[in-house]
């Protein structure tokens, strides 16, 4: 039961489509700020934390994973319906995630390589984003988020702040930091330039290249909203750092791989292979 | 025996709460008798041993974390020793120290989470931890700063808690210096108490009186609590090598089950914190067994609801085990050894927070990825997730539907069943007429 204060409090609500978890996690992480969050806010639908699951209307949804089955897809316009203010948490909602590698494969050979009944396996032929389906209202990139970003907006939220993350590239981040950079330094085929700044750079911190969890960056060379340059990049992989076409393809086919920049890019090392 | 028209009665969960990922029950009572039980995995399938044909080695621990959020470093353990199989690489000293500690920060950060958070609310009356927290705060806090200096041990060897970085094929990108360590202790002793004391909690609940005979199944090292490396050990005797694990589990699809179950011997088995408890006994701490001992806990614990005891058991044994791990720690000469590549077929199998976690790579000679296979734990318990359901199901029967289904999901939840850990479950309706 919920007393009259809790009633003026809003209603969130957290939905998981294809996804490991681990944004959800990266909730549960707030660890002592989720007392506080659990207080500023009413947590009305939140399965992996709590039995209590009440309807909608909400007025934060923060959205999960990616969608992959024709279920999934009208659940995720049930849920825009309920939701006041749609935020998508994540690189499998922003993205289509690692899973929407499928998206260049025979779906068919999938299930077969991995179930030797695939024809009781009901899944689409694409993983998309949550943005291909319904109107998103705000992003929070990463895989996982950053736990800081997601108290942030939600904060910003609340005392009526229109959110805004910052969008410039890992390099920065880098610079900021300290880090020696391991694209100069040893060679790696590090996908910083290219990738939003939230993680705190940590991948050159721990000595080796970024893979792009934040998806890619705006602003730099051409100006904000604009996607980076990863024809440039990629030409160095290929020219400096002796990758060849295929491994090129990969670096920027991965956890953010369905997103237009990288997919573009990624498509066009796939015909020179 | 029921009636020839007994009243036939359906409860069911559409949505199990507080476990990782999404999965639905349905049970069907005729009468007095248990017809179907009906664990329904409604989470998608994600294709990853799939997409991982044509992938570069190096690429494949970042890619498997993605498998489940809640233990990635699981996925990345039985990954990178699998390879390393392949490759005649042999990780041992500092490094091989370094990957017990990492793991021990993901048992205590996982197991934190399903104590405090998802498990406890079931003994203590609530609905979460959260509602939990409002009449029980210290408690709650004790829970969760536990379960963060789980995720700090994993932040400093891995860059972050939730998919770290580091893990790669030979050792890690960085290793941290001996102060960076150092810098733990203080914390990790808190931690250690704070074990004890969760220990104490926990056998103290109120049990079910429920004893099963369990098939138990999990890893067994000469010298220590298994993590990375043993052989596979059941309560019946079999003691295999990893490499002979698809001789001896078969994981078979049926048309009327959501999910691939793996039988040992034509039948289900459990493995998990209750399974390695019971089967590594031998390596337990003194402080451990002490504390065992003060609350009059025998093993070997045959009762899934004390799974909550054998999983606050490892949070402390894995404290333990970190702050000596942390003691002797220098860091090694090179943070990863070199790799030369060759084709080949490896195999590993480690202990995930949730039990036995087996992985095997094909790789070609450029180091590329032919063929993988992975058998995560929750897929293993499934079968005796439903086996126990139908033997704790006559109790409840008596109950209304609401309250019944309660019980139910309360039975499942012993499991920690991680459903995202999703690489085997379709997405099906289940049609069964008997067991």
């Amino acid at each position: 039961m919920s007393n009259p204060d809790e009633r003026q409090r809003p209603k969130l609500a957290v939905v998981k489509f294809a996804s490991c978890d681990g944004c959800q996690l990266s909730i549960l992480n707030l660890e002592e700020d989720l007392l506080a969050l659990g207080r500023m806010l009413d947590i009305a639908y939140f399965p992996e934390a709590s039995s209590d699951m009440r309807p909608g209307p909400y007025d934060i949804a923060l959205v999960e994973g990616s969608i992959t089955t024709a279920e999934d897809a009208h659940r995720i316009l049930a849920l825009r319906q309920q939701a006041k203010v749609l935020i998508t948490i994540g690189a499998c909602a922003m993205a289509g995630g690692i899973q929407s590698l499928r998206n260049w494969a025979d779906v068919e050979s999938f299930k077969r390589t991995v179930y030797p009944s695939p024809e009781y396996i009901q899944s689409l032929s694409t993983s998309t984003p949550i943005s291909e389906h319904v109107h998103v209202d705000f992003e929070l990139w990463g895989c996982p988020i950053d736990k800081s970003q997601l108290l942030r907006v939600i904060t910003d939220l609340m005392v009526g702040v229109q959110p805004r993350l910052p969008a410039d590239s890992v390099c920065l981040e880098c610079k900021r930091r300290g880090n020696v950079c391991v694209l100069v330094a040893k060679g790696l085929p590090c996908l910083g330039p290219v990738t939003k700044t939230g993680c705190g750079a940590i991948c050159p911190g721990m000595g080796r290249d970024c893979y792009g969890c934040f998806g890619p960056s705006e602003g730099a060379r051409k100006g904000p909203g604009l996607p980076p340059n990863t024809t440039s990049l990629a030409r160095h992989f290929h020219g400096e750092l002796q990758l060849i076409p295929i491994e090129v393809m990969r670096r920027f086919r991965g956890i953010n791989g369905s997103v237009s920049p990288f997919r573009a890019e990624s498509d066009i090392w796939e015909q020179k292979t | 025996m029921p009636e020839e028209n007994a009243r036939t009665r359906t409860i069911a969960v559409d949505m199990v709460a507080r476990v990782e990922g999404e999965g639905a029950l349905r049970v069907t009572v005729k009468g007095e008798t248990v017809q179907d039980v009906e664990l329904r995995i409604f989470e998608p399938p994600r294709f990853f041993e799939a997409f991982l044909r044509g992938r570069h080695y190096e690429e494949v621990p970042d890619i498997v974390a993605r498998i489940c959020g809640i233990c990635p470093v699981a996925y990345q353990m039985s990954a990178v020793h699998a390879i390393e199989q392949v490759f005649g690489l042999r990780v041992d000293g500092a490094i091989r120290d370094l990957r017990r500690l990492i793991y021990c920060g993901e048992w205590i950060e996982s197991h934190a989470l399903h104590v405090y958070m998802l498990q406890a609310p079931d003994f203590l009356g609530y609905e979460s931890g959260l509602a939990m927290a409002k009449d029980q705060a210290a408690v709650v806090t004790r829970g969760l700063r536990l379960k963060k200096a789980g995720n700090a041990i994993m932040t400093l060897l891995g860059g972050r808690s939730v998919h770290p970085v580091s893990v790669k094929v030979g050792g890690f990108s960085r290793v941290p210096l001996r102060r960076e360590l150092g810098a733990l202790k203080d914390e990790l002793l808190w931690a250690r108490d704070a074990a004890v004391e969760t220990v104490r909690w926990v056998a103290d609940f109120d049990y079910p009186d429920f004893a099963l005979d369990y098939h138990c199944v999990a890893l067994r090292h000469p010298d220590e609590y298994p993590f990375n490396e043993g052989q596979i050990v059941a309560s019946s005797g079999l003691q295999i090598t990893v490499s002979e694990f698809e001789q001896h589990f078969i994981e078979h699809q049926v048309a009327y089950s959501n999910a691939l179950h793996c039988t040992l011997q034509g039948s289900s088995y459990l493995v998990g914190p209750l399974a390695r408890l019971n089967l590594n006994q031998g390596h337990l701490t003194p402080l451990a067994r002490q504390v065992l001992a003060d609350r009059r806990i025998e093993l070997p614990l045959r009762n899934p609801f004390h799974g909550i005891i054998a999983r606050s058991v490892e949070i402390l044994y894995a404290l333990e085990e970190s702050l000596q791990l942390i003691e002797r720690y220098e860091p090694p000469p090179e943070p990863a050894l070199p790799v030369v590549l060759r084709p080949g077929t490896g195999m590993a199998c480690t202990e995930a927070p949730r039990g036995i976690l087996y992985h095997r790579y094909e790789v070609a000679g450029d180091g590329v990825i032919r063929d993988v296979k992975i058998v995560p734990p929750t897929s293993q318990n499934q079968a005796r997730i439903e086996q126990d359901l139908r033997l704790f199901m006559p109790r409840l029967l008596r109950l209304p539907d609401k309250e019944a289904a309660l019980g139910c999901e309360r039975v499942i939840r012993c499991y920690d069943p991680c459903i995202s850990c999703a690489t085997h479950f379709l997405n099906l309706e289940i049609r069964r007429e008997s067991a």
